[in-house]
């Protein structure tokens, strides 16, 4: 798992910056590809010398920009999630996606929609946070007051069953209230609606939440380590979990409720980070953010593609590419232990 | 035969006749309820055939069928979930838990989406063929699991975990291949997949019913084999018993019932993981008496869910798939916070 860590700070620096070069290529591949395809060169003109009577340069701001936006930046927020979750549970499956974070945000969204229609944007944003919230509560309470502890298989049950708890509970009100549809198509999974709104959004909670992280990350490489060790090393192990569980809120209840249900980024992603950069959280952290909205871009390029002019939903992508890694933990150290 | 013996079969008649009659009593019930209520007198006047046409056709044709059905598939499930957790040792499997449903979700899915303009789903042949179709699903998605979790054998563990992996890969596919269905389709596969007994007629009943006769009563020919299982393969061998053979046929058997229960059923989850407690709780781990009753108790699970679903809301009908989750969610974090 160290496969650079002796390695400078330059490296993976380098590593970082490369990254970020990726992204950005990706985003003007994510612009140019569309309905009608743009090319790079239109959008090129359209960021730095914009006119408004040209209509894809009116596509390009209103539609295509934000979108790109806000995958990288929802990708960003679950892998840097999943890294804070990981470190700080020490468990190799501990994940937005596994601990039933979707299934809580829906759970809140369907109670608002069904008692309180009149609900504004920002307000439903805010209700999907609480679900959120509701969700990882719930899962990490049931984990953690069982007899033998966290383990990540009692974690992914406890994710099952939250899950589907709050999943029975929600179609039962959609079905009542008619609300299928509006439901339906927010857990597909996606990025459609995504406009500046969205964005602003996403680069307020992002801008928290990502300090915040950071200003942990040192706490967190030290907590896992072990919880004995870093109380002996004089860290409060309370207050810096309680920060770790609004961080995980902020990121992962922003990122849900403008994309849906996107699964596994935050899963693998901290994963990959820790192959290529070590375990030095102050690391781990920024680079999965990275990575992880390296990858969201990429994949909502690709849900656009398969079936166009058909969308397929993000989150389907994600966890097709998700899977087999999950898998592959689920038979390493997932399994071994008991 | 000593009296601890001769006390715990009484017992076990005892609990039988509970489920018998406590069936009977809520079918009846069931039989009243509807959109159209009928009397318990008019029941049993349209039972004995002095009914009006538009009565018999009611019970007849629409309410029978469907609690027949239901009590196939909670027997089956119920089943199929004591098996697997006998196999593998491990209270926490279940057919929902481990993918298998899914894996026949997503064949028929796969079914109907090919064939979609030519066989109605709903049509007679369809009905027939669905079982075998969600059967394969369920093969595949069990051979699947088994080959992903084997590392030198398998670990209950390790097969919990991979079945969550591959539930997600199923559940991943099925979205897109829904998406791409037709409206109607559409609407009917996603009840389908939360656990609704579709076209409860009596079609669906004669070609399930076949499974349940077959199987159910090779699994209880096959309880002693699972009691020999509990103490370990060591021992299992040392009593003569042929583990990786047997092993094999309960697992065909338990992935046979859980496909067929699905093809009528929908994905209805967790009634296979909670009944098999319940019921070990009820009558100890002996097998010989668990199979009996889990599928009696899984019936009667199934048919009340059925019944609650269905009124509890109306007009708004529930899928029986999530009434089932809601009440046995809380036992599921109960037993998972309790077990190590």
């Amino acid at each position: 798992m160290k496969l650079f860590s002796r390695s400078s700070q330059l490296t993976k620096l380098l590593i970082n910056i490369i990254g970020v070069c990726l992204v950005v290529f990706s985003i003007g591949l994510s612009i140019s590809y569309g309905t009608t395809t743009i090319d790079l060169y239109t959008v090129w003109q359209a960021v730095f010398r914009f006119s408004e009577g040209e209509q894809a340069h009116q596509v390009i701001w209103e539609l295509r920009i934000p979108r790109a936006l806000a995958a990288v930046l929802v990708g960003a927020f679950l892998a840097m999630s999943g890294a804070v979750m990981q470190g700080m549970t020490r468990n190799p499956l501990a994940s937005p996606s596994i601990m039933g974070v979707t299934d809580g945000a829906a759970f809140m969204l369907v109670i608002i929609l069904a008692f309180y229609p009149a609900v504004s944007n920002v307000g439903l944003m805010f209700v999907s946070f609480l679900g959120a919230g509701i969700a990882v509560t719930l899962v990490f309470l049931v984990g953690s007051f069982s007899s033998s502890g966290l383990t990540p298989v009692k974690l992914a049950l406890a994710g099952v069953a939250i899950g589907t708890l709050l999943r029975s509970v929600s179609s039962i009100l959609s079905l009542h209230f008619q609300l299928e549809k509006d439901i339906g198509f927010w857990l597909a999974g996606g990025l459609d609606g995504a406009g500046w709104n969205a964005v602003t959004i996403l680069l307020f909670a992002g801008a928290i939440g990502t300090i915040l992280a950071l200003s942990i990350a040192k706490s967190i490489t030290v907590l896992s380590l072990g919880d004995d060790l870093s109380t002996g090393l004089g860290q409060n192990n309370t207050f810096i979990k309680i920060s770790g569980i609004i961080v995980v809120l902020i990121l992962t209840g922003a990122a849900v409720s403008v994309a849906g249900s996107v699964g596994f980024i935050g899963l693998i992603i901290p994963h990959m980070t820790r192959f290529i950069i070590g375990t030095d959280y102050r690391w781990i952290i920024p680079t999965s953010a990275v990575l992880g909205a390296l990858l969201l871009v990429n994949a909502d390029l690709i849900a656009r593609m398969i079936n166009a002019p058909f969308e397929t939903p993000v989150g389907a992508i994600t966890s097709i590419i998700g899977v087999p890694f999950f898998l592959y933990l689920a038979r390493g150290s997932g399994g071994d232990k008991k | 035969m000593n009296t601890v013996e001769k006390q715990k079969r009484l017992r076990f008649w005892i609990i039988i006749s509970i489920l018998i009659v406590g069936m009977i009593i809520f079918s009846f019930i069931s039989l009243n309820l509807g959109a159209i209520s009928i009397s318990p007198k008019e029941v049993i006047q349209t039972l004995i055939g002095q009914g009006t046409d538009r009565q018999e056709l009611v019970l007849f044709q629409f309410r029978m069928p469907g609690i027949i059905l239901a009590l196939l598939i909670g027997a089956g499930l119920a089943v199929s979930g004591t098996i697997m957790q006998g196999i593998t040792q491990n209270g926490l499997a279940d057919p929902g838990i481990l993918g298998i449903n899914s894996g026949a979700g997503f064949a028929i899915v796969l079914f109907l989406y090919f064939f979609q303009g030519a066989i109605p789903a709903t049509s007679a042949l369809s009905t027939y063929i669905l079982p075998f179709i969600a059967l394969i699903g369920a093969f595949t998605a069990a051979i699947l699991i088994y080959t992903i979790a084997w590392k030198k054998g398998v670990s209950p563990i390790r097969l919990v975990l991979v079945g969550i992996g591959v539930n997600a890969a199923f559940g991943a596919l099925l979205t897109i291949f829904q998406l791409r269905m037709d409206p109607q389709n559409y609407r009917q596969v996603t009840i389908w997949l939360s656990g609704e007994i579709w076209s409860a007629n009596w079609s669906f009943v004669f070609a399930l019913l076949p499974w349940m006769l077959i199987l159910i009563p090779i699994a209880i020919n096959k309880a002693r084999n699972l009691n020999v299982f509990h103490l370990g393969d060591d021992v299992a061998s040392g009593l003569g018993t042929h583990v990786e053979r047997e092993r094999g046929i309960l697992l065909l058997i338990a992935v046979a019932l859980a496909g067929a229960s699905v093809a009528a059923g929908g994905a209805i989850a967790f009634l296979g993981l909670v009944v098999p407690h319940i019921v070990r709780k009820l009558v100890g781990p002996l097998h010989h008496y668990v199979i009996p009753i889990s599928a009696l108790l899984g019936a009667f699970i199934l048919m009340t869910a059925d019944m609650i679903g269905s009124n509890i809301l109306a007009p708004t009908t529930i899928p029986v798939g999530i009434v089932v989750s809601i009440v046995s969610t809380p036992y599921f974090v109960y037993l998972l916070m309790k077990t190590n």
